[in-house]
């Protein structure tokens, strides 16, 4: 279960079997979406499959969930989302409501996204065999001409941005799933964060040196992942990264650390120092982005890893996230 | 956030940590153990050590009930849940921990039928929902869980249900303590006291600390500023040449903490006659079985447990590390073969493990400013 978490285990099982038996030779890094060139014209090319439990949860729902994921994998690689694929796998026994409140919510997402469902596929396999449903979506995109994302052009004196508060769809989802009889005002923030893209793009798009939506494993596991790729360090500032009091309650209680739980809708940006308060005002000047901020920056040292300094003078090494995270109660 | 913000204050903190400056005598090395798992956790996740000066030197004591469990009570549990029919539950502490065949979670990846629970009640009402199976509740944890543990096989017993039943791992905390003051390599000067446990057992149970071993011993809450304050409290006691109980964590514990709690304890649980601790051997009268009375709820009768014991890898160095004798890093296995991915110690386990949140949150930091120092 671990390799699904998006923390180490992943990272090994696709680096030490995906990668050398299916992508050959290509040894770039790993990015969340991959480019191809068809006749000249670069494409981007991605794919994601959703299994989550409970199906709908507080602002959201596995079948938007669908569409923006990887609508938002081809953002963050610089990509306008042209179309979509989707396959449904279907346990025997879902009721059709169910089924049609999904494929209604992705029309939704896919219509607010402005993005074409162009063609999918369906199977059933028998009772027990999958959780109610599984969705896979699969899309192409456009690059937006002006960036250019490359971990390999990060350097130190780069400027971390993130669009807002994090953890709220991880928490939100641990407390759907209703096991923890906690409550709290909370909601996914899942959307598209292609808009985030456009913006930082039209005021800073050469400045751009690398961008992601930290899903699962968080902006920790994003920003180790970062740090490893380039080879500088990710230094934060504990005090500047927001969290709402919610998550930040849940987390306390749970033993859990908010920049290891999974978002949806959030993005984070790495941008050359210069054009940072630009692309900062642009963030916050689009819906959704009133809260970014700027929560720390690239540095020589500690190559390789994320150190955060807390508002103390202390500081502490946050690494990737091992596993799913599990609560601690005693 | 009420109860955690005026604890995190800068300022005061600043202030509190220019005052252990003050205090501590330059000349004198200061080697203080937090006995608490969680304390341990805390002094990491807020990097208290680099604003405390270099001689006060903190030991991660045996309060982790995670890293403290050897490794064949997992096997004996997990056995016993490998029977058709029954649930082994367990809080999410527990899901990581290697048995001799792989955790829970790697058992339940394999088939069983393996739970996270939050409390233990919600052990119980997995047995409620579930009346044909069996639900074993793997119990664990100090006097900190020790009470609700009691509660939930009361409520059981009321109910007459029976298809519940506890394997019980309850320790306690005292009899470790003690353990630690009289082997021959000990070298602390004070204590930082466990807050949780402390709010059920209260301050009491440590006097003799205070009195046969003239060590002083603050009972400590789990901010920033409890520990700076609890640590500064210590140091006025050592430059006096004092040795007291006192207790920083007053918001919340009681010099006779939780008589409602301590009750319900005392209903359901008798003392064994000895445990293994991992790491440290056998104690005396350190941990809690189920009493006569509980019979019916308590897995070690219900079923056939196989009693097995395994030894600790003979290169992990767990005991010297729980006693405070080597920091994490000195183990010969730590961070190559025992890290929290592939963890061959208990201390690795859990994030309140000392070597977990050495390695977690400070020891790259080391490695990677000793690597990169300017030659």
């Amino acid at each position: 279960m671990a390799h699904g978490a998006g923390g180490k285990a992943s990272r090994r099982l696709i680096e030490g079997l995906f990668v050398p038996l299916l992508c050959g030779a290509s040894n770039g890094p790993l990015g969340d979406a991959a480019v191809v060139s068809l006749d000249g014209t670069r494409l981007a090319i991605t794919t994601d499959s959703f299994v989550v439990k409970p199906l709908r949860f507080s602002g959201g729902s596995i079948g938007e969930l669908a569409v923006n994921g990887t609508v938002n994998d081809l953002a963050v690689a610089g990509a306008r989302t042209e179309a979509l694929v989707v396959t449904f796998v279907l346990e025997a026994g879902l009721s059709t409501e169910i089924l049609q409140a999904e494929v209604e919510a992705m029309a939704a997402a896919a219509a607010k996204a402005g993005v074409c469902i162009a063609g999918g596929d369906t199977k059933v396999v028998e009772h027990g065999k999958a959780d109610s449903m599984y969705i896979s979506t699969a899309g192409i995109g456009s690059l937006i001409p002006e960036v250019s994302v490359d971990p390999a052009s990060v350097r130190a004196g780069d400027q971390i941005l993130l669009s807002g508060p994090i953890g709220d769809h991880g928490v939100t989802i641990l407390l759907a799933r209703g096991d923890l009889d906690l409550e709290a005002d909370l909601s996914s923030d899942t959307r598209s964060v292609l808009p985030f893209v456009e913006a930082i793009a039209r005021v800073a798009g050469p400045s751009i040196r690398w961008m992601r939506d930290p899903t699962r494993g968080g902006v920790a596991t994003s920003l180790n992942e970062l740090a490893r790729d380039c080879r500088l360090g990710i230094v934060l500032r504990d005090d500047q990264i927001p969290v709402r009091d919610a998550v930040r309650g849940a987390c306390e209680l749970l033993g859990l650390d908010p920049l290891h739980i999974a978002n949806e809708g959030q993005f984070l940006a790495v941008i050359a120092s210069e054009a940072a308060e630009a692309a900062l005002h642009a963030l916050r000047q689009t819906p959704g982005g009133e809260q970014a901020c700027i929560i720390g920056e690239v540095q020589e040292q500690p190559a390789g890893a994320v150190l955060v300094t807390t508002r103390y003078g202390g500081t502490r090494i946050v690494d990737m996230l091992v596993g799913d995270p599990l609560p601690r109660i005693c | 956030m009420k109860y955690v913000d005026e604890f995190r204050q800068p300022e005061l903190i600043r202030k509190t940590a220019e005052e252990i400056r003050r205090v501590a005598d330059p000349a004198r090395q200061y080697h203080i153990m937090e006995i608490c798992g969680g304390h341990t956790h805390a002094i990491y996740r807020f990097g208290l050590k680099d604003i405390l000066p270099e001689n006060i030197d903190l030991i991660h004591g045996p309060g982790c009930p995670v890293c403290v469990l050897p490794m064949g009570r997992i096997d004996d549990g997990l056995a016993i849940a490998s029977r058709p029919g029954v649930i082994f539950a367990a809080f999410g502490d527990m899901m990581r921990v290697p048995g001799t065949h792989g955790s829970p979670l790697e058992h339940k990846a394999r088939g069983m039928d393996v739970r996270i629970v939050y409390s233990p009640s919600d052990a119980l009402k997995l047995a409620r929902q579930n009346p044909d199976q069996h639900v074993m509740f793997f119990a664990i944890g100090f006097e900190t869980t020790a009470p609700s543990t009691a509660l939930t096989l009361q409520r059981a017993k009321k109910e007459g249900l029976r298809n519940f039943s506890v394997f019980c791992n309850h320790v306690t905390i005292i009899p470790a303590i003690r353990a630690i003051l009289d082997s021959p390599d000990m070298r602390l000067d004070g204590f930082i006291g466990p807050g949780h446990v402390s709010t059920v057992i209260g301050c009491r149970p440590y006097e003799w600390i205070a009195k046969n071993e003239n060590k002083p011993i603050v009972i400590s809450g789990f901010e920033p500023l409890d520990l700076l304050q609890s640590i500064l409290m210590l140091l006025r006691q050592l430059r006096a040449g004092e040795a007291k109980v006192e207790n920083q964590y007053k918001r919340v514990v009681t010099w006779e903490g939780n008589p409602a709690a301590l009750r319900a304890m005392a209903d359901v649980f008798q003392l064994r006659p000895y445990f293994e601790w991992r790491g440290m051997g056998f104690i005396p009268e350190s941990a809690l079985s189920l009493r006569e009375e509980y019979a019916d709820w308590d897995a070690e009768r219900r079923f056939e447990v196989p009693g097995i014991r395994v030894t600790d890898p003979k290169a992990a160095q767990c005991g010297e590390v729980l006693r405070g004798v080597l920091k994490p890093a000195q183990c010969r296995l730590f961070g190559n073969e025992c890290t929290p991915e592939h963890p061959v110690g208990a201390l690795m386990v859990s994030a309140e493990g000392s070597c977990a949140a050495y390695f977690s949150y400070e020891h790259r930091k080391t490695e990677l400013t000793t690597l990169n120092a300017p030659a």
